[in-house]
């Protein structure tokens, strides 16, 4: 995704376009809502906007739906930041007892960031993408959704793509809402593997037995080594790439086949330097080649961020790809009526709305919202399951 | 409640108690104790058991909690300490000594966050390694007898997750699967387990073999012990309405239990010119980057002040020295030497013991400095580890030479909240050495050892005159090896002073 088509310099007068006519303001009521099943959740939520000349305010909070769709285009956040739900309005923060206003709960989250993986990755760096290591990614996506789910249990997942250089993943079941900060970090640290910074060389060690967690990240990993790293990323392409693959192998390996011209059968070599090494060996450190593929391809996550339960994170549908999507919008349309614009004097609310899902339904947030919206519905299907079961104990009917 | 309220001069025992009351090593402290106590018998107990627990904590810091001499070395510490160890004989007093020492030091640790935090560590701490001692038969009986009871894994389940099971924990075997039971709780009770991934995680639940089960009866038990806590400070009011407890309450709270360098052992044998030198080599972080700010600013507020200062008296300057230190940095500022004399003069002798109260103060202990009065914009003061934030915590670090993989060790251990082990491991760094062969919780006692090091291993020569130290510090404490009331009593007496800040 090049970054060529985006020009901040149309913010000011697209913006306040997106927020009038774009931004799924219900869904996202809807959303942050989460039922109504909690007084005041809604209320209680910290925003945090980054407005124009990068004036950062906090403690921003809404009552409803209504006053956030007037102030949003009021303020026109050049980036919004969702906070946790305290225990008071997060804008009357300061007329409340002091050490009284807690953060209470939050979803739990994480920040996939392309960056932490400039060292293993040869055709990027910084905040650059491209198609060949978005397969990172990819990869780190279907680890950890798998793991959220099935090994934690948890079923309401949101992946965004934060907008620059990675993604996010938002965890919103009421289990993941309700996990205190030492949660958070144990769940981060177990799905944690690759270790050390830029003092360690090898960051991945494993030893037996391997933990299952572990076995099922590997086989999505294998399924993508290949071609991402020996063909797209060329890791042993170059005799520097190769140095740095040898720098995780000990060091009697170094017979490294260099006669080998083909980088598929040189890592076929490799690996089978690994096994027969494997064999030899009485204990522990036969995984080298395991170690390596999860070093150049395993999800590098910031565990602080999802730590702390009142930690900011960068909202979904905060300044997309906003001159593609405002160029969409502007594009003329032969095939709509135009009396739906007739019936705008009766409510100006409904009317509003209209033409908003008109709008966006014209751009590619379409989709987008689509997913939100149907990732809203199964939310809202559990908490209807949940509220069944809960009235069934108590013999309500 | 009704048994603080209770305490009275005279002790009153039940005899045939002794049979039933304590008939178990461990307890859950669910309880209180429903005696009456003399108040001596209450400060004694109270310190003894905080001794305890500074035991054990200090054993933590020095060998990883996981490692093998952990085990080995508290058993060392704690067979000498007077408390129940590995269900001996006889243990009647030391079982109800006990269980009443842990009900006091909730009182004095229920107030703030930091303290309770500090108190369930040491707590659980304590606990897993007692059950850990037990046999697995007792460890049923403690199950069955606090009526704890945990999910198990069906046998059929059993043998469909075997081998994922065998993979996830350790040292668990087919027929230890088979025999044995699997409990099953919600991964957020075992969250020890999860993070270090040693459990088998299915649907959001645990899945944890019989031998890991004090993970569970711990996770239980500070859930309790955190509850407890919370009622305990709602009713903490009425208990320090009576006077006779209040002061030892507060004063438990902020105690330090071990060597207080209130003793100036080497008195005058450090000249001014020194200090400088001395700031680099010798000095702990914190002590460093106050003489530092002190040389810088020509100024330090309070807090700063008072935690330098103190630290420069336990490394032996005497009164003189320290007023012409003091002035002579102030005056290169925006101090007079006259406003010096009237406004800061006053509070060095007062530090010295010579004004007002006229009782020794004594030098702040790592415990004190991390854990009271935080440095805000303007101040210098506290613990670095603890207090700066770990970027500028890096830097100063690269610019004392401290190299890269250390700097990355020491956040690491402050990242963990092992304050007292990072200062240590700058200590290793610094001066060169594998192991700092000591445990420190001290910063006079890093400069000690810093300066035996430097020296050789020996201690400063100049000799101390006996006769001259009982004089200048009528009021100083000996080290509390006795678990003595009179003893008790008096350091409390002195605990009072300790903590009078201006």
């Amino acid at each position: 995704m090049s970054t060529s088509d985006y020009d901040p310099a149309c913010l000011p007068d697209l913006l306040p376009i997106y927020y009038r006519r774009l931004f799924p303001f219900s869904q996202y009521y809807r959303w942050l809502r989460y039922g109504g099943v909690s007084k005041n959740y809604f209320q209680n939520r910290e925003f945090s906007f980054t407005l124009k000349y990068d004036i950062y305010v906090r403690y921003q909070s809404f009552t409803t739906q209504n006053e956030l769709e007037k102030e949003m285009p009021k303020m026109v956040p050049y980036k919004i930041d969702i906070g946790a739900v305290y225990s008071h309005r997060p804008s009357q923060h300061n007329v409340v007892k002091s050490g009284t206003f807690q953060a209470l709960e939050k979803e739990l989250v994480f920040d996939i960031d392309m960056t932490d993986y400039d060292d293993v990755r040869r055709c990027c760096s910084a905040a650059d993408i491209c198609s060949k290591c978005w397969t990172l990614m990819t990869i780190a996506i279907r680890i950890l959704d798998r793991a959220l789910r099935e090994d934690f249990g948890f079923h309401h997942l949101l992946w965004v793509y934060s907008g620059r250089r990675g993604v996010h993943c938002w965890v919103c079941d009421d289990a993941a809402r309700k996990l205190s900060v030492a949660a958070r970090a144990a769940v981060a640290e177990y799905l944690s593997l690759v270790k050390g910074g830029e003092e360690t060389v090898r960051k991945v060690v494993l030893s037996d037995p391997i933990h299952p967690f572990i076995n099922h990240s590997l086989s999505v990993v294998e399924r993508y080594f290949q071609q991402y790293a020996i063909v797209d990323q060329d890791i042993l392409g170059s005799k520097e790439s190769v140095d740095k693959v040898l720098a995780l192998l000990p060091e009697d390996i170094l017979s490294f086949p260099v006669d080998e011209k083909d980088p598929m059968k040189q890592w076929d070599r490799l690996c089978d330097l690994v096994e027969r090494k494997k064999v030899k060996a009485k204990k522990g450190g036969q995984y080298f080649d395991k170690e390596i593929m999860l070093q150049y391809c395993y999800p590098r996550l910031d565990v602080n961020v999802s730590k702390g339960v009142n930690h900011l994170l960068k909202s979904p549908f905060s300044v997309p790809m906003i001159s593609l999507i405002c160029e969409e919008l502007e594009r003329p349309r032969a095939d709509e009526a135009e009396e739906d614009d007739m019936k705008d004097q009766e409510n100006e609310q409904e009317a509003g709305e209209r033409r908003r899902i008109r709008d966006y339904k014209r751009t590619s947030l379409a989709k987008y919202v689509k997913v939100f919206d149907r990732f809203l519905e199964a939310m809202a299907r559990s908490r209807k399951g949940e509220m069944l079961k809960k009235s069934d104990l108590q013999k309500d009917f | 409640r009704q048994f603080y309220q209770r305490a009275r001069r005279r002790k009153k025992l039940i005899g045939n108690f002794q049979n039933d009351l304590y008939d178990q090593c461990l307890q859950f402290y669910g309880q209180p104790p429903l005696e009456n106590i003399s108040l001596t018998e209450f400060e004694t107990f109270a310190v003894e058991r905080l001794k305890l627990l500074k035991t054990v904590e200090n054993v933590g810091v020095s060998c990883g909690k996981s490692s093998e001499q952990y085990t080995k070395k508290l058993d060392a510490e704690i067979s000498s300490l007077n408390f129940p160890h590995r269900g001996g004989i006889s243990e009647y007093e030391k079982r109800r000594k006990d269980h009443i020492s842990h009900f006091i030091l909730r009182l004095a640790y229920c107030q703030t966050e930091d303290l309770r935090r500090w108190f369930i560590q040491q707590e659980m701490d304590l606990f897993r390694y007692r059950f850990n001692c037990l046999h697995s038969k007792h460890k049923t009986d403690f199950l069955h007898k606090n009526n704890l009871k945990y999910e198990t894994v069906s046998a059929e389940e059993k043998k469909n997750l075997k081998d994922k099971l065998i993979a996830s924990s350790y040292g668990l075997s087919g027929t230890k699967v088979e025999e044995h039971d699997v409990y099953k709780v919600p991964f957020q009770d075992a969250l020890d387990l999860v993070r270090t991934r040693k459990v088998y995680l299915l649907a959001g639940n645990a899945y944890i073999p019989h031998h890991e089960i004090v993970t569970i009866v711990l996770n239980d038990f500070r859930t309790r012990l955190s509850k407890a806590l919370a009622m305990t400070a709602r009713s903490l009011p009425a208990v320090q309405s009576d006077e006779r407890l209040q002061p030892l309450l507060s004063h438990l709270s902020h105690a330090y239990v071990g060597q207080d360098y209130s003793i100036q052992k080497n008195i005058g044998k450090i000249s001014l010119e020194q200090i400088d030198a001395l700031s680099g080599k010798s000095f702990p972080l914190c002590m460093r980057h106050l003489h530092k700010a002190l040389r810088e600013n020509h100024h330090l507020r309070h807090g700063g002040r008072m935690q330098y200062g103190l630290f420069l008296k336990g490394i032996g300057l005497t009164l003189e020295q320290a007023l012409q230190f003091w002035r002579s940095e102030f005056v290169k500022g925006k101090v007079d030497a006259d406003k010096f004399d009237k406004a800061y003069a006053y509070s060095v002798r007062h530090m010295f013991g010579k004004e007002g109260k006229r009782t020794d103060y004594t030098p702040y202990s790592c415990m004190k400095v991390i854990l009271s009065n935080p440095p805000s914009q303007g101040d210098y003061h506290g613990c670095p580890f603890r207090h700066s934030d770990p970027e500028l915590l890096k830097q100063k670090l690269q610019n004392y030479k401290v190299s890269p993989s250390g700097i990355n060790q020491i956040l690491e251990l402050v990242k963990g909240m092992h304050y007292q082990l990072a200062c240590q491991k700058y200590f290793e760094l610094t001066h060169n050495v594998e192991d700092a062969g000591f445990s420190l919780n001290h910063p006079n006692q890093y400069f000690t050892e810093s300066q035996k090091l430097l020296n050789g291993g020996r201690d400063i020569k100049k000799e101390v005159d006996m006769s001259q130290r009982s004089q200048e510090n009528p009021a100083s404490v000996t080290h509390p090896s006795q678990a003595n009331s009179k003893q008790a009593h008096e350091e409390m007496g002195d605990l009072d002073s300790f903590f009078q800040d201006e």
